[in-house]
């Protein structure tokens, strides 16, 4: 890593701990929860930048990956497997000898056996990717941008598949969606004497998440993307296997949305048909546009202060409208994002010319 | 041995055949040039040959190998290195970094050593910035190294893109009209480049409008109308081809 790239990231890492600081010492810890969970939607949106600002694709089927993560991992760790073993199902008790199982109480104080968080998170992001891949590999041949058609009708599925099962809850979603323990002492929930500790550990996950990524495009795949991005059919000349990279690209950025899905669930306790909605989708394709597209900092910048925004209300109930308005203003008069608008260009190259 | 073999090639866009049953070699570290008027032809016949465009029939065999059908990208990494008739620069990077996208073939840093940033990629990324540097070099153009290359004179963007086609150490090099938009002086100085390419003992085939610098510098000539094999032969000879001055007078 460079160093400038070391020292705006230990920028990051400060800020992050002054929001803390700034919580604890004004008694306003409650904030946490929201930006808790705004950490988590931008662990989501930097992935969806590396798409669309990187690999030069639309997804709009980001809120879908981001479902089903967290609605695998809710289900399989809600799922009483106990039922089954004691009607002697052996198969569950052959699962249950692996160590697969862990036991609880629910929240009624009904004895529980579900699937271990750990591996209920393996099999969700897997299948996330594999789903990406699935997705990804016919549509990204083509050039153009089919992939925003594609994702787009995967979306639409997800959000009938979780309305209409009930494994998935239906209309209510899922609830008592126990905590995480993703090591010994560092735990995955929403309990308030947790919060600031949860607060840190998605943190860590950002900040972690957001470094790899800076990486990337700083490396021999990052140019390659920009170069398909800038210029496809000379990027073939070049030799870089273009479909191949914008699904390498698609498929990670999946899992970022997978991962955020996991996590946010675990972390609230639950997962609504509304988290796979298709207006979630767009308002993260309009966070990365507003953030300039190619720019991951945009990206975390915008998808910091707009989440946060929404969760505490500030919208009310035109809540999708605003970022439906935003995609559209966006586009019309600042394609390359509010932090590099034209005009703010024009005045800029002025002072310097002057 | 011919490095390049094109045998009978068609291809059609709906109603026209833009290329119409070509056949033509390219020896081995010689210079040949393709001419013909407008809408002959001569980009299409490069991208069916770089695998950019499918082809209708016919077959191009590279070093002995068919490589008709082959994707693009693999056809680039088997030794064929383009230009662009509208020079194509990738935005928003400088001359270095486009000339390092160029050494994709020659690195293998994928996306997990890119996440991370290994000592290993870290290593391969300074081989590819000194070896793009030493292209710069070879084209005379270091002083541009860090400056964005679409801002650059048209000149010395052909340059950036001559240095780029090269870095992947291509045996046959294509030019797409090299001197279109380039000043007499300009057009010497590519025609300079491109007679130094030779001598690193690349074979270059390259389309061109500008009779004098065809002629000056291309071992062999082939000549394309409405996609049809006119003439082929030396300059000499295709200056006394009767049916290609009817061609260019007529024009
Ligand atoms: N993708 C395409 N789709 C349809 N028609 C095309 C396409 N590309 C080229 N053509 C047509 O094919 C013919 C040959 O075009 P081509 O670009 O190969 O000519 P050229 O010899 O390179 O001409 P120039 O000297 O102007 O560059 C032209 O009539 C052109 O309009
Ligand atoms: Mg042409």
């Amino acid at each position: 890593m460079t160093t400038k790239k070391l020292s705006a990231l230990a920028l990051l890492v400060a800020f992050m701990v002054g929001v803390q600081l700034t919580t604890h010492v004004t008694g306003t810890s409650y904030y946490l929860t929201q930006l808790t969970m705004t950490i988590y939607s931008c662990l989501l949106i930097i992935g969806l930048c590396l798409v669309m600002g990187y690999a030069g694709q639309i997804s709009l089927g980001h809120a879908g990956f981001f479902a089903i993560g967290g609605y695998i991992s809710a289900a399989l760790t809600t799922f009483n497997f106990r039922p089954a073993l004691e009607g002697g199902s052996s198969w569950v008790e052959l699962l249950n000898t692996t160590g697969l199982f862990t036991s609880r109480t629910s929240m009624f104080g009904e004895p529980l056996l579900s699937v271990q968080p750990w591996i209920a998170c393996l099999l969700a992001v897997s299948l996330t990717a594999l789903i990406a891949l699935l997705i990804g590999i016919p549509v990204l041949k083509l050039k153009g941008h089919y992939l925003a058609m594609a994702t787009l009708g995967f979306g639409i599925i997800i959000f009938r598949i979780v309305l209409a099962m009930e494994i998935f809850g239906e209309a209510d979603g899922i609830s008592d969606v126990p905590g995480f323990t993703l090591l010994p002492g560092l735990t995955v929930n929403g309990n308030l004497d947790n919060r600031v500790v949860n607060y840190y550990i998605a943190a860590a996950f950002l900040i972690s998440g957001f470094a790899l990524l800076l990486n990337l495009i700083d490396s021999r795949v990052g140019r390659a993307l920009r170069a398909i991005h800038g210029a496809e059919d000379a990027a073939d000349a070049m030799g870089i296997d273009t479909a191949r990279y914008k699904l390498y690209t698609f498929v990670l950025s999946a899992v970022f949305a997978a991962v955020a899905g996991v996590l946010l669930t675990h972390y609230s306790g639950g997962i609504s048909p509304s988290d796979a909605g298709v207006m979630k989708s767009v308002r993260y394709v309009a966070i990365v546009a507003i953030g300039g597209m190619a720019s991951l900092w945009g990206a975390l910048t915008m998808g910091g202060l707009l989440n946060f925004l929404s969760l505490r209300g500030l919208f009310g109930s035109y809540d999708d409208a605003v970022f439906g308005a935003i995609l559209i203003i966006i586009m019309l008069f600042a394609p390359e994002g509010v932090l590099r608008l034209k005009l703010w260009c024009k005045l800029k190259g002025h002072k310097e010319e002057g | 041995m011919a490095l390049l073999k094109v045998d009978n090639l068609h291809k059609h866009f709906g109603g026209l055949h833009a290329v119409n049953g070509v056949s033509f070699e390219v020896q081995k570290g010689t210079i040949k040039a393709v001419i013909g008027p407008n809408g002959a032809g001569k980009t299409t016949l490069f991208n069916l040959i770089c695998g950019a465009l499918p082809a209708d029939s016919g077959t191009v065999a590279f070093a002995g190998r068919p490589i008709l059908g082959m994707k693009p990208y693999q056809i680039a990494a088997a030794g064929i290195s383009r230009t662009f008739q509208n020079i194509k620069m990738f935005p928003g990077m400088t001359a270095l970094e486009n000339v390092m996208v160029g050494l994709h073939t020659k690195s293998q840093a994928g996306f997990w050593a890119g996440m991370l940033h290994l000592p290993a990629s870290r290593r391969e990324e300074k081989k590819i910035r000194t070896r793009a540097y030493e292209l710069l070099e070879l084209l005379e153009i270091t002083q541009f190294a860090d400056i964005e290359a679409r801002s650059l004179a048209f000149g010395q963007q052909r340059a950036v893109e001559f240095a780029r086609a090269l870095a992947s150490d291509p045996p046959l090099l294509l030019l797409d009209e090299p001197a279109a938009g380039l000043n007499i002086y300009e057009t010497a100085e590519v025609a300079r480049l491109i007679c130094k390419i030779q001598q690193q003992g690349i074979t270059v085939l390259l389309v061109e409008h500008d009779m004098s610098l065809v002629m000056d510098i291309s071992d062999e000539i082939v000549v394309l109308s409405f996609g049809q094999h006119i003439a082929e032969g030396t300059p000499r000879e295709i200056q006394h081809n009767q049916e290609v001055i009817q061609i260019y007078l007529g024009e």
